[in-house]
């Protein structure tokens, strides 16, 4: 495996930019691709797009549940509506038409979630998007796509329009470095391995997959040798990455900068807990459990322990349960 | 996932021409006997599953046989057809109404009526496109079929096709604030090719609309929104057959369709309960007489 670089002074982007610049890039030879936002044209980066294809993005207004329900209707005509707006609001004022006009009636509407997570910092909780993978998880038949970097975040695009299915897109804003090399594909339901290790396992998805790499530099340097697997794909998910980390590390920590009730952490471990007794290791959950004080997107990373040296500890703690 | 009947379709293909054929007062005629035989399955139907909304149900009939018995360009044999008009249910509750409409067509055998709401039926009692044809979107949830119906109507003109789309709402779903951003919607955009029928039986499940969060004046709010608006007699066919004319302004069409809850049966009409009560044996003989 290539190696990585994550550590300080590795270039660092916002994974908005590669989205937007695939949509366009695709929607020149595919005139099934529509774009569908919220009063979003700029925090989902689409100016580029509205100006090359004005007829093709529909701007519903301050409108959340009306932009959802029109992206089905846009699925359901054959075309290929990414629907974009901030993941706060998409999901949590939508859930609804989410779960009823997009997951349960099989619409293949691409809802893509901007600036999730921390990444609207000081605006506060009500802007913070921690508890959409929660929220989304328990819905039958949606995809959830959490990109790590800029090749993921160009694969999860050319995915959605290759084989069109209801599928929900973690479009980060927060500048991350690039975390994948040439052939670590993104595949439906499946987990990269960033790094291999066999004594513990730290599984990250999105900006926390470079947390934990960073992590497993710290836990290297005093002779812990840790895995590293990005969850590129919340849903579904791989339960055989789970399953074989249980079976060949002795703990699992998972990172995510989002709730950890109902998250990456609470779906790991309702894979861990059904285990044989013999492969049933201790874990950590990384991720927050209460609302953010106010502080900026890095501060409130720091605050809640999604830092490398706080999950490099994390990991400690859990190997000593084991 | 159900398939269509032949025979039926065949059935139905003969009467659509029959009607289409047929002067103004036969073909309100033959589009009443057909209302009244749906009214007959909805009626047997929610009897036999001792669960349904019956009173909702016999209030749309009108709406619906007018519109799968003479207005709606489909084929109930190819329910996918790219160019068909598309309907919505948004009140889905009223899904025996539905589907004894969708079996009149052959998009689904009648005997499958007779499943309705059973263990592992298609026919649970909120429409599912994935096991039922003819179905665009699940509905069940109120203020959910319009915004779906206006991304159908952008699609259309997006993609340059005549399809109209036609969603039924009921009256006191308006109170839904989702139904409301997608007339906005709507009416700025002037979505010519879109119909929003209101059942308007001015009864919700506990009580009065007006009484609940009234509605009035829904003709002039929906005017407001940019709709071209007909306040018509939602349970008279010929008013009906008007009322779907297309759009003469280049605006959306409203219609406003004045309807009676639980229409075609005397002890029903107009009565809060009948919302969602299950006839007795006796009171479906009852029904089943006034509706021959």
């Amino acid at each position: 495996m290539t190696a990585i670089t994550t550590g300080a002074g590795a270039a660092q982007y916002d994974n908005r930019l590669v989205f937007a610049e695939q949509l366009i890039e695709l929607a020149r030879v595919d005139d099934r691709i529509v774009a569908v936002c919220n009063d979003s044209v700029g925090s989902s980066n689409l100016g580029a797009f509205r100006q090359e294809f004005p007829d093709r993005l529909i701007n519903v207004g301050i409108a959340e549940q009306d932009m959802v329900g029109v992206g089905a209707g846009l699925a359901a005509s054959g075309l290929v509506p990414f629907v974009c707006g901030a993941a706060p609001f998409l999901t949590g004022r939508s859930l609804e038409q989410v779960e009823a006009d997009v997951a349960y009636s099989q619409h293949p509407v691409i809802l893509c979630g901007m600036s999730p997570g921390f990444a609207y910092g000081e605006l506060g909780p009500t802007h913070h998007s921690v508890e959409d993978l929660s929220w989304l998880r328990p819905l039958p038949g949606l995809d959830i796509v959490v990109p790590a970097d800029r090749r993921q975040t160009r694969q999860a695009v050319l995915s959605a329009v290759a084989a069109p299915r209801p599928t929900y897109i973690r479009v980060g804003r927060t500048k991350v470095p690039d975390v994948t090399v040439e052939g670590d594909e993104l595949v439906r339901g499946r987990f990269n391995v960033a790094r291999t290790g066999d004594d513990v396992t730290l599984i990250g998805t999105g900006t926390t997959v470079a947390v934990c790499l960073a992590a497993a530099e710290h836990l290297a340097a005093t002779g812990v040798s840790a895995r590293v697997l990005n969850a590129a794909y919340v849903a579904p998910l791989d339960v055989a990455a789970i399953t074989a980390a249980a079976a060949q590390t002795g703990a699992i920590v998972t990172v995510e900068e989002a709730n950890t009730a109902g998250g990456l952490g609470a779906a790991v471990a309702g894979v861990v807990v059904t285990l044989p007794r013999s492969s049933r290791v201790p874990m950590r959950l990384c991720g927050l459990t209460d609302f953010a004080p106010t502080g900026s997107a890095d501060y409130l990373m720091q605050h809640f322990g999604l830092t490398p040296a706080a999950v490099a500890s994390a990991a400690r703690e859990a190997l000593a349960d084991a | 996932m159900l398939a269509s009947d032949a025979t039926a379709v065949a059935r139905w293909r003969a009467q659509r021409l029959e009607t289409a054929q047929a002067d103004p007062d036969r073909r309100t005629e033959l589009l009443r006997q057909r209302a009244q035989a749906t009214r007959r399955d909805i009626v047997t139907m929610i009897g036999r599953a001792g669960l349904g909304h019956i009173g909702g149900d016999l209030s749309i009939t009108d709406v619906l046989t007018v519109l799968y018995h003479h207005v709606l360009r489909i084929d109930p044999e190819h329910p996918d057809t790219p160019d068909r008009d598309r309907f919505i249910l948004s009140k889905g509750h009223c899904a025996a109404a539905f589907y004894a409409t969708l079996a009149s067509a052959g998009y689904i055998p009648h005997a499958a009526l007779a499943t309705f709401m059973e263990p592992l039926s298609e026919l649970s009692g909120h429409p599912n496109r994935t096991k039922v044809p003819g179905i665009e979107t699940n509905t069940g949830p109120l203020g959910h079929g319009l915004p779906v119906a206006v991304g159908e109507a952008i699609a259309a003109r997006l993609t340059g096709r005549d399809t109209r789309v036609f969603v039924a709402l009921g009256d006191g779903e308006m109170q839904e604030g989702s139904n409301w951003e997608a007339l906005m919607l709507a009416g700025h955009r002037r979505l010519a090719n879109l119909v929003v029928i209101v059942d308007r039986n001015r009864l919700q499940q506990g009580a009065r609309t007006e009484e609940t969060n009234a509605l009035d004046p829904l003709d002039d709010k929906l005017a407001a929104f940019g709709l071209e608006v007909r306040m018509v007699d939602g349970n008279d066919v010929a008013q009906l057959l008007e009322a779907f004319a297309p759009s003469t302004t280049g605006k959306p069409v409203g219609v406003i369709a004045n309807t009676v809850k639980g229409k075609g049966v005397s002890f029903m009409e107009d009565r809060v309960e009948w919302h969602h009560k299950v006839p007795s044996p006796e009171q479906i003989t009852l029904a089943l007489e006034e509706l021959a």
